[in-house]
């Protein structure tokens, strides 16, 4: 038969599937290098300027050309892990309840509910930021009792703007990726695990506890995702955190972010040094998100790559990857 | 389901591509200073002519001349002057073209307080620069005898971003405040020492209307609009004036009789009985040979419409017309801008 | 031992609380969230709203109807660039997916997907703005492209990945080359996720700012042109939102309420298309 005619020309067919898709694949990766690329070379002016001292230096002083990018490092990484330690918990609490403790019939309008989390714009969340979240944290900024008031964490005046709003925005943001990654985790847990746990007479509590132990790898790849998202989140932040390039480690204090100060000064960087500052700090925020990015993927994909084979063949793995998408 | 995507594509393209042969649109961007009148005098100018769209985005005085200087936009516009170092950096010769004279002025959110406070240059510096941090200071009482100011902490507020609204008050501090001059300096991004930041004259009045006890600077009309409290500054000439036209014009006055031909100057501090300490030109930020030649004559049709007829809308937004003998030699000036 | 097994199941019924708790604790922000913006956006919403471009400021009233149209554009645009790059790209990690190259573009996406959205808003304005001298829908919808594609292309992989190899296995034994059995059978019967996949990322993008306040700028006018600036939803609201002009700050809420209202509209329909696409495949 042509078999082996066909055979014959199927092959050089394949090689041309195989390279015609692969430009796509590799226009991907050429995005990724061309950013790399073109923030490195806009950058170039500040790098080769400041060096190192870049990283180290407070002074952000657009009239004297000095640039150093220390206090937005200091408040996007304040803001950030603040969030984290508001939002680990929560996260971790949901993603229990939804995977163990929930009645069946409560599990989907509930993860619904927490992807609708990540779905809200982040201009939505800085528009209920500034109207309604900065005035209740002004209130409660207001009704601290003065000996607290004296405690470098609460000291300054109370605008309701500053690290406290930025810290609670961020949170709440940063809840849906690592409630869904923990929840997918959990979920990918051998059985076998908790039933042993059960048979030698545990609590509900001891045996989640074994589960969560299990699957601690994945659980931390999960919080390092919201890591990364709030490092990056930029139109929220810049509207309740006051945009003030000052180190303060005060919650009232308004201070400033890489992503905020870059929205803020970027349209009117209006000479090459200041613009390549700008970049620097872009770049600088790139490479960042990139490492934690990574790290966190590595450790979630350490995690389910076992287990993925078992749970393949039903859609229900699309949530994962919905949740990851939307984590992006 | 790909052919249609593409039938599609092609005919929105040539929708669009029509559509560019019958309105002209002019994009600019720049200060929000002048953002109240702009924005009037290019939906009016629309309502005259409209095919002749004018796009003004109000992203602050450094974007103006920074996006003006990369050609994203026709036309830039500032109140703060550029220096030589920035007229260097752009492509080709830009012209400045004042278009109204505003003021700025120091913007309080005290509650409860109905009188009008009184502040000195000196004064505003020392707040600004984070020496004087309460209201019921006693630097602040002196000035205002017999008023009752609360102890509350100052909260200062100001541009996040490059502003000339910015640099028209640091110029003033700094011609007030020799340490004003030094620490802080003079320029449309500077670093502050103390205080937060709102983005634009807007950002800056939602900031002072919502948070007690705070202090900024706008340009009247968002003072005006907003129904935030101002106070009045003390003038070269010793009397404390609040901000108004006739007070703008008399800041003008002096200026005006010796205006350089590139009309780049500052009447901060003007002398003369009357005049508002805070006052400034704006102005529109034009190429003497741009490439869009029809945007060009569109461009300096619009300036000579408000130059003239124009310039009746600014007395209800805040804004002191420009006096006659600038406006003639700004007509002649414009003859300078290649049309075709 | 009782008194311990008491104590340990007191502390497992308080666990079961805590995660209760969390739950609540969550869900109480976006409760907050959605009743401001539907109980102020609502009030600001009627007609003029969706057929009035915005007034010099100042004076009431007028409308976000540039800025929908300015949206819907942008997302279109985003959605031409990014479909056939994304879905491609994922047939080819999918199909290859033990290669090395095949790891190297699911990096590439990856590291994609997590860059902040201000950083993709400078590449874009670098790459799209500058060259020619022009804020542009065109430069909006490439910057919202860029962020699109990685999701597009996971969610296309991913969904291949989950064919049964039955059905390729069997289209290649019938003769068809490795193109004919992915497009005409795989693709198709994972096609139902992929679109579901794809108006998630669309209502995503739908919903950025940051990437476009440096590419398609903003547009007071009403504008479909590719090479002019235009408006967008988000840009306006935030505009609006850090004005101090009471009026500008209602309409900034009817914004936000139709920004809301795109994206629980999609989800809806993504949660209705996965559950009927569960039911398939349960029953074949």
């Amino acid at each position: 038969m042509g078999q082996r005619g066909k055979q014959g020309s199927s092959g050089s067919a394949d090689l041309g599937f195989r390279i015609g898709t692969g430009v796509f694949a590799l226009f991907l990766i050429g995005i990724v290098c061309a950013i790399g690329f073109l923030l490195t070379r806009d950058a170039w002016l500040s790098i080769q300027k400041f060096g190192l001292g870049f990283w180290g230096s407070q002074v952000w002083n657009p009239v004297s050309g000095e640039f150093g990018a220390l206090p937005f490092i200091w408040g996007t990484l304040y803001s950030s892990v603040l969030a984290l330690l508001i939002a680990t918990p929560i996260s971790i609490g949901i993603a229990v309840f939804i995977a163990e403790m929930s009645p069946a019939v409560l599990r989907q309008p509930l993860v619904f509910l927490t992807e609708l989390l990540a779905a809200i714009p982040s201009i939505v969340y800085g528009l209920w930021g500034i109207f309604v979240l900065v005035p209740a944290v002004r209130s409660i900024e207001t009704s601290l009792p003065d000996v607290a008031r004296r405690l470098p964490l609460f000291s300054g005046p109370p605008l309701g703007l500053g690290m406290l709003a930025a810290a609670l925005v961020l949170a709440i943001m940063v809840i849906p990726f690592t409630s869904s990654i923990a929840r997918e985790v959990l979920k990918s847990v051998p059985a076998a695990q908790r039933e042993g746990a059960y048979a030698l007479g545990a609590t509900r509590l001891e045996a989640i506890r074994a589960a969560l132990f299990y699957a601690r790898t994945g659980i931390i790849g999960g919080v390092m995702l919201g890591f990364g998202r709030a490092l990056g989140e930029t139109m929220a932040v810049t509207m309740v955190i006051g945009n003030n390039p000052r180190i303060s480690a005060s919650l009232f204090a308004p201070q400033h972010t890489m992503a905020a100060v870059i929205a803020n000064e970027f349209t009117e960087a209006a000479d090459q040094l200041y613009l390549s500052a700008l970049v620097e700090i872009g770049l600088v925020l790139f490479t960042i998100t990139l490492i934690v990015n990574s790290l966190s993927r590595l450790l979630i994909w350490s995690m389910t790559r076992s287990s993925r084979v078992s749970v393949a063949g039903s859609v229900e793995t699309a949530e994962p990857l919905a949740a990851e998408t939307a984590a992006g | 389901m790909k052919k249609t995507m593409i039938a599609l594509a092609v005919a929105t393209l040539s929708a669009s591509v029509t559509m560019v042969a019958q309105t002209t649109q002019i994009n600019g961007a720049g200060a929000t200073f002048p953002y109240p009148i702009y924005s009037k005098w290019f939906s009016e100018y629309n309502k005259l002519h409209p095919n002749v769209q004018i796009n003004y985005q109000s992203i602050g005085s450094g974007g103006g001349i920074q996006q003006v200087s990369k050609e994203t936009v026709f036309f830039g516009a500032s109140d703060a002057i550029m220096n030589e170092e920035q007229l260097k950096a752009a492509p080709g010769k830009l012209l400045h073209f004042p278009t109204v004279l505003g003021a700025v002025v120091p913007v309080y959110n005290i509650p409860n307080l109905k009188t009008e406070l009184k502040f000195s240059g000196p004064l505003l510096a020392d707040i600004y620069l984070g020496k004087i941090t309460k209201w019921n200071d006693p630097a602040i009482s002196k000035l205002n005898p017999g008023v009752t100011l609360p102890a509350t902490d100052i909260t200062v507020t100001h541009r996040a971003e490059g502003s000339g609204t910015t640099f028209i008050w640091v110029d003033f501090l700094s011609k007030v405040s020799p340490e004003f001059k030094t620490t802080v300096g003079v320029n449309a991004s500077v670093s502050w020492p103390t205080g937060v930041g709102g983005r634009g004259n807007e950002g800056v009045s939602g900031l002072v209307t919502q948070t007690p006890g705070s202090i900024g600077y706008v340009e009247l009309i968002y003072a005006l609009q907003n129904k935030i409290a101002y106070g009045s500054v003390l003038n070269a000439a010793g009397e404390y004036i609040t901000a108004s036209v006739q007070a703008v014009t008399a800041a003008a006055s002096s200026a005006a009789a010796n205006m350089p031909a590139d009309f780049r100057v500052s009447i901060t501090n003007a002398p003369g009985k009357g005049a508002y300490p805070i006052s400034s030109f704006t102005w529109l930020l034009l190429y003497e040979d741009p490439k869009d030649k029809a945007q060009s004559k569109a461009m300096v049709d619009f300036v000579k419409w408000a130059l003239s007829d124009g310039q009746r809308y600014c007395a209800d937004l805040g804004y002191a017309p420009l006096p006659d003998n600038v406006v003639k030699l700004e007509m002649a000036a414009l003859a300078k801008v290649k049309v075709s | 031992m009782s008194a311990g097994a008491g104590w340990r199941r007191l502390l497992s019924s308080l666990f079961v609380g805590f995660c209760a708790c969390a739950v609540l604790l969550a869900l109480l922000p976006l409760a907050l969230i959605l009743f401001f913006v539907v109980s102020q956006g609502i009030r600001a919403l009627n007609v003029d709203f969706f057929t009035h471009m915005p007034l010099p400021v100042g004076e009431s009233g007028g409308g976000m109807a540039n800025a929908i149209v300015g949206t819907l554009m942008l997302v279109g645009l985003a959605g031409l660039m990014a479909v056939p790059i994304g879905v491609i790209s994922g047939v080819y990690m999918a199909e290859y997916a033990g290669t090395r190259f095949a790891s190297t573009v699911r990096f590439a996406a990856d590291t994609l997907n997590g860059v902040p959205s201000i950083v993709i808003g400078v590449f874009a304005y670098a790459v799209a703005v500058l060259p020619f001298r022009q804020f542009s829908t065109l430069a909006g919808g490439f910057a919202l492209g860029v962020m699109m594609i990685p999701i597009i292309a996971r969610t296309t992989e991913e969904l291949l990945l989950l064919v049964p190899g039955s059905l390729r296995e069997g289209a290649l034994a019938l003769g068809a080359t490795r193109a004919r059995a992915v497009f005409s059978v795989v693709l198709p019967a994972a096609l139902p996720g992929i679109v579901t996949g794809v108006m998630l990322a669309l209502a995503r993008i739908a919903g950025e700012t940051a990437p476009l306040l440096f590419t398609s700028f903003n547009n007071r006018f009403f504008s479909t042109r590719l090479t002019q600036p235009i408006a967008s939803l988000t840009v306006q609201v935030y505009t609006y939102a850090i004005s101090p002009y009471q009026d500008w700050h209602r309409q900034a809420w009817a914004g936000a309420l139709v920004l809301v209202m795109m994206v629980l509209f999609c989800s809806l329909a993504a949660r209705l298309a996965t559950r009927r696409i569960e039911r398939m495949h349960a029953r074949g």
